[in-house]
């Protein structure tokens, strides 16, 4: 079985996201990056699938040179390939990046064969556009169901059933592969690298190829803060013997 | 005069309260407002007078035995054949987890752009070709103003960013679109469901505990749960908690977790991480206990116990139960 997982480097911002003077972007200079929660647990479930079915498992992504970090992450968590798409780490708009995604899934597949199973995230961290799996889906022409909590593919019968997460439950759904999920965090608990896994990932080689697509219709005017909120906090007390102001709260609030 | 196209969004035999959230916010826009109804899941009669009843002119109904259980791509191509023959000049659904989706959908098959989750829509977006629209990022810790330019805008208007506000207006007109989806399309259809126990869920407890990286571990939430069940409300958590596999992915709060909106949010331990409070700033009161005064969730709290959870939660739950008997 042959599983990709595309995944996008974020700064990983802690109490407040600064921008920077010009408003293009979030000003990264004291901080680390990441990739979504969404996304860490579709490389968890790749590499879990790969083990299950003796399969392989390859991430992609799209962005400056330094995403290499987080292509490396992934290979010290167990995943087998990992390919670059570079830019200049200008911001991409949704559509580009799907096509330029698109596009190098193409070469990756007639190098290799088809991928059974191709996982994004629901959302990325950062910009949030809901869309770019959905294009890439559409693109190669794959079926995609977004917001999902449970992957079990059925090698035999060329179908993975995926569990849908809706308010108060999940919605059942069975794909017939090849196939493209939309997963969110919760599909698993992702592990943490192992020192043999940080050595492993240092020695694995990066396939870099030039990322190149078209701009779309969307683009980045500026960034900016939301409204700040204004809070006079009101101390209740000190240890236990706040206990009495905290309960007379809950019944001034009526909750008592 | 523009045409308005707004998807609605169903659940069971209704139309969700994010569509009407959709018709609230277009009423910013001038021009026509159509609604596409996919499916014969919702009575059209009974939607077009709901449906009008917050702004709606007509209600077109996406026929196909197809459509009649949501599934993503057959939901999208009724959308895309729907602005195929409508000829929108702008498309707009809640940013739900299936609105966004499906106008995703849309977009990728027309080859258009599509801008999720903007917080208002302004005037010239019916208007221009060419418009500048605020938008959520992070989950709404930050905002972008983007640049759309595209014949037919496709736009979802952030979940809960506006209120939905009845206009008064008569039944809409109701009219049918054949529609012929791609039978292979069936692929990605709900084939079922799986639904919890019934009950108060974290999003819409009246009280939450949520317990951060300071509770230590799993068996260490018992004076939350405790308090939980004195209340009547539910446990949350941060994703530090979720990550140590201490609870559950489903009790997580914040930006990847759950949007909660509790009378009161209790946060014991938790340091107020920006992904975390965008999915506890919609509770009505916060009360922070953490032994940092400077903690970011203590300075944008409305109440604050200065200690160690470990302590005060304990005395809490003795003195709630001390004044009940
Ligand atoms: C893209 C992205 C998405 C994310 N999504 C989410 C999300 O959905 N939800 C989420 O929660 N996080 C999310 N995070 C993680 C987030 O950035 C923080 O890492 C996390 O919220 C921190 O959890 P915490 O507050 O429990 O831990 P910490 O930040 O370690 O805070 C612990 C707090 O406990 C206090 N404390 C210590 N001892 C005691 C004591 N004895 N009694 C009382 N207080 C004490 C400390 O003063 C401190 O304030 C996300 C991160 C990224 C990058
Ligand atoms: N630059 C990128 N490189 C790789 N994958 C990406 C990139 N941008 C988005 N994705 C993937 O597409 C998903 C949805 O992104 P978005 O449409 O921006 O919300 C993300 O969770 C990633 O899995």
């Amino acid at each position: 079985m042959r599983i990709l997982c595309c995944v996008k480097r974020v700064p990983a911002p802690g109490a407040k996201i600064n921008i920077t003077a010009d408003g293009q972007d979030v000003d990264t200079a004291h901080l680390g990056f990441a990739m979504s929660p969404h996304e860490e647990c579709a490389v968890e479930e790749a590499v879990q699938m790969a083990e299950r079915f003796d399969g392989e498992a390859t991430v992609l992504t799209l962005g400056p040179p330094e995403a290499e970090e987080q292509l490396r992450y992934a290979a010290s968590l167990g995943i087998h390939n990992a390919v670059l798409l570079s830019t200049d780490g200008s911001p991409w708009d949704p559509q580009r990046t799907a096509a330029a995604i698109a596009s190098a899934i193409g070469s990756l597949e007639t190098e290799g064969g088809p991928f059974d199973l191709i996982l994004f995230g629901n959302e990325s961290a950062d910009s949030g556009g809901y869309q770019v799996g959905i294009r890439v889906a559409h693109a190669l022409g794959r079926p995609i169901v977004n917001a999902i909590k449970g992957i079990d593919p059925d090698l035999d019968a060329g179908t993975t059933t995926a569990k849908r997460e809706i308010d108060g439950g999940f919605e059942l759904y069975s794909l017939p592969m090849p196939a493209v999920l939309g997963v969110k965090e919760g599909l698993n608990l992702p592990r943490y690298p192992t020192m043999k896994g940080r050595l492993a990932s240092k020695k694995i080689g990066v396939k870099v190829l030039e990322a190149s697509a078209d701009e779309g219709g969307q683009s980045r005017v500026r960034l900016k803060q939301p409204p700040a909120v204004e809070s006079n906090t009101v101390k209740l007390g000190d240890g236990p013997e706040a206990a009495p102001a905290v309960v007379d709260l809950f019944e001034e609030l009526g909750l008592m | 005069m523009a045409d308005i196209l707004v998807l609605a969004e169903t659940e069971g035999s209704e139309v969700v309260e994010a569509t009407l959230e959709a018709l609230t916010a277009v009423r910013s826009l001038d021009g026509d407002v159509h609604v596409l109804l996919v499916g014969d899941a919702v009575d059209a009669d009974d939607a077009a007078e709901q449906l009008g009843a917050y702004g709606a002119d007509t209600v077109h109904v996406a026929e196909s035995d197809i459509l009649n259980t949501f599934g993503p791509e057959a939901w999208g191509q009724a959308l895309a054949s729907a602005i195929e023959e409508l000829s929108p000049d702008v498309v707009v659904a809640s940013g739900t987890s299936k609105g966004n989706e499906v106008l995703a959908h849309a977009a990728a098959r027309l080859g258009l752009p599509f801008v999720a989750n903007c917080t208002v829509l302004p005037a010239q977006l019916a208007d221009d070709d060419e418009v500048e629209l605020t938008r959520i990022q992070w989950g709404g810790s930050l905002l972008e103003e983007a640049r759309l330019a595209a014949e037919t805008r496709i736009v979802s208007i952030g979940h809960h960013a506006v209120e939905a506000e009845a206009s008064g207006g008569p039944a809409a007109d109701v009219e049918t679109i054949d529609m012929a989806i791609d039978a292979d399309l069936a692929r990605t259809q709900a084939v079922g469901r799986e639904m919890a126990e019934a009950g108060v869920t974290l999003a819409t407890a009246p009280i939450v505990f949520g317990g951060g990286r300071a509770v230590g571990s799993a068996e260490a939430f018992a004076p939350l749960e405790e308090l939980a069940s004195l209340m009547g409300g539910r446990v949350g958590c941060s994703r530090a908690v979720t990550n140590n596999g201490w609870r559950p992915h489903r009790d997580q709060v914040g930006q990847t977790g759950t949007r909660i909106a509790p009378e009161l949010y209790v946060a014991s331990g938790i340091s107020g991480a920006i992904q975390h409070w965008v999915g506890a700033m919609a509770s009505k009161k916060i009360l922070a206990i953490n032994t940092d005064p400077e903690a970011n969730m203590v300075t944008k709290a409305d109440y604050f116990v200065e200690g160690d959870l470990h302590k005060v939660l304990p005395a809490v739950a003795d003195e709630i139960k001390r004044r009940r008997s």
